[in-house]
């Protein structure tokens, strides 16, 4: 067996580490421990931990938690994505597949295939931060968060969850145990997502843009077009203008145009040392452009 | 706080395994230092090289980033467990010795686990998707060329594919 002092200085440097058994357990060990962090997948628990921000914190791993991994349907055909589902599995989910490809697609680009294979989306949400790769979608399609706690079973839209930069709602003694897309919300929609990064794998967001639209029956006009942008503001956030742009708009280059100069209207990008103000602003309106023509095709537009 | 310990069972490269560990190691450690399996590399420590990774239950993690006790009652295979009994190496293995896809060696076991999952999916992947599928590898020496090859090379032997001309375009 090896001992603390032989490899002391490589071990993860948790004060106090708590394996939940059950989300049950879980809630208890929250509410005895309310200064712990809570690890899943742990790519940023640990990462963090290594670099020293978490060093010396309590941990309470629901990472055993086998009963909030997998993506089903609800009774009103929801969908259904347990929060310690993995990225990869998302990916793969047959049900993601046929009723929510975008999100697959968009879980498929964070980090490289081991980060997807532990990475999990509650984790992810739980960041709070705007870069996270799963949350412009999900924004872009008014997901509801899960949380179980003390007082029972608490529901809220993802733009409620997140409260600031790093900061999102979650109470004394709860673990978000679901992600849920209605079934309004994915139901004759189609959606694209565009990351624009500075690499291909192995890389944060400079700007992400998720873009779903619902078309009219006779495919000729928009009935409905959502569009959520991570990392051009310090949460990720939708673009009302731009999608009041849409309403209603034939489908065409013009409206095309029209939505994506208006979604300016609704960032507030930073100068970073990724990317200046100016190029994210650019680099919004160009993938609005992009990733509505590409929804529209989805839909079976004409464009 | 006072060092918590606990008993790990676990499959490692066929077998089944027991052993105390500190709640505070990462698998990486455990491999390395409890089982003596150098062949898993200890690179970043961040989870973005590569080095350190295994298969867990059949998928490519970074070990480095993966606590020694999460392991419970899964099965883990590094580099050792693809060599045979009498220390015959596997095709992937073959190919990579064959087509020049080693030079210092270090960034290889993780590189052939990561691709030992693909393989083992069966499917013919095209340049692109295997770039995408070993995305989360970096090799400092071999400018990634032939190692993209050997695995073509391995995947078109399994298929039952001429492996005349395995350039990646």
């Amino acid at each position: 067996m090896i001992s603390g002092e032989r490899i002391a200085k490589t071990m993860y440097d948790i004060k106090e580490y708590y394996e939940a058994e059950s989300v049950e357990n879980a809630i208890a060990l929250r509410l005895a421990h309310p200064a712990a962090d809570i690890i899943a997948g742990g790519s940023d628990v640990l990462i963090q931990m290594r670099e020293g921000k978490r060093a010396g914190h309590e941990l309470i791993s629901i990472f055993m938690l086998d009963e909030l991994r997998g993506v089903s349907m609800d009774d009103d055909g929801a969908i259904r994505i347990g929060s310690l589902t993995s990225f990869s599995h998302i990916t793969a989910d047959p049900l993601i597949r046929e009723h929510l490809a975008v999100l697959g697609e968009a879980a498929d680009m964070v980090g490289g295939p081991q980060i997807r294979n532990i990475g999990t989306i509650g984790g992810n949400t739980c960041n709070g931060v705007t870069s996270a790769e799963s949350s412009s979608t999900l924004h872009a399609y008014d997901a509801v968060i899960e949380l179980a706690g003390p007082g029972g079973v608490r529901r809220l839209p993802i733009h409620d969850f997140y409260l600031g930069p790093g900061r999102v709602d979650i109470r004394e003694g709860e673990i978000q145990t679901a992600v849920i897309i209605p079934r309004e919300s994915w139901e004759d929609t189609e959606g694209y997502y565009y990351k624009y990064a500075m690499r291909n794998a192995l890389d944060i967001a400079t700007t992400g843009c998720s873009v779903n639209v619902r078309l009219t029956a006779d495919k000729k006009n928009i009935d409905r077009l959502r569009i959520a942008y991570g990392v051009a503001a310090p949460v990720p956030v939708r673009a009302p203008h731009a999608e009041q742009a849409a309403q209603g708009s034939p489908v065409s280059m013009e409206t095309v145009e029209k939505t994506a100069m208006s979604a300016l209207e609704d960032i507030s990008p930073r100068d970073s040392w990724r990317a200046s103000k100016a190029l994210r602003q650019h680099i919004a309106v160009e993938l609005a452009r992009r990733c509505t023509i590409e929804a529209l095709r989805r839909c079976g537009a004409d464009i | 706080m006072d060092t918590q310990y606990k008993l790990l069972k676990f499959n490692l490269n066929g077998r089944d395994v027991s052993c105390m560990t500190d709640v505070r190691l990462s698998l990486l450690d455990l491999l390395r230092d409890e089982f003596g399996l150098t062949s898993v590399k200890k690179g970043c420590e961040v989870g973005e090289c590569g080095a350190c990774t295994v298969l867990i239950n059949g998928e490519a993690y970074d070990s480095c980033i993966y606590l020694a006790v999460w392991a419970e009652g899964k099965s883990v295979l590094t580099l050792e467990g693809l060599t045979g009994p009498d220390g015959e190496l596997s095709d992937i293995q073959k190919a990579f010795a064959e087509e020049t896809a080693v030079q210092c060696g270090f960034c290889t076991p993780g590189f052939i686990l990561s691709a030992w999952e693909l393989l083992s999916t069966g499917k013919e992947y095209s340049d692109d998707e295997l770039r995408k599928l070993l995305s989360g590898h970096l090799c400092r020496c071999t400018g990634y060329e032939n190692i993209l090859r050997a695995v073509k090379k391995t995947m078109y032997e399994r298929l039952g594919k001429d492996t005349g001309n395995i350039n990646i375009t």
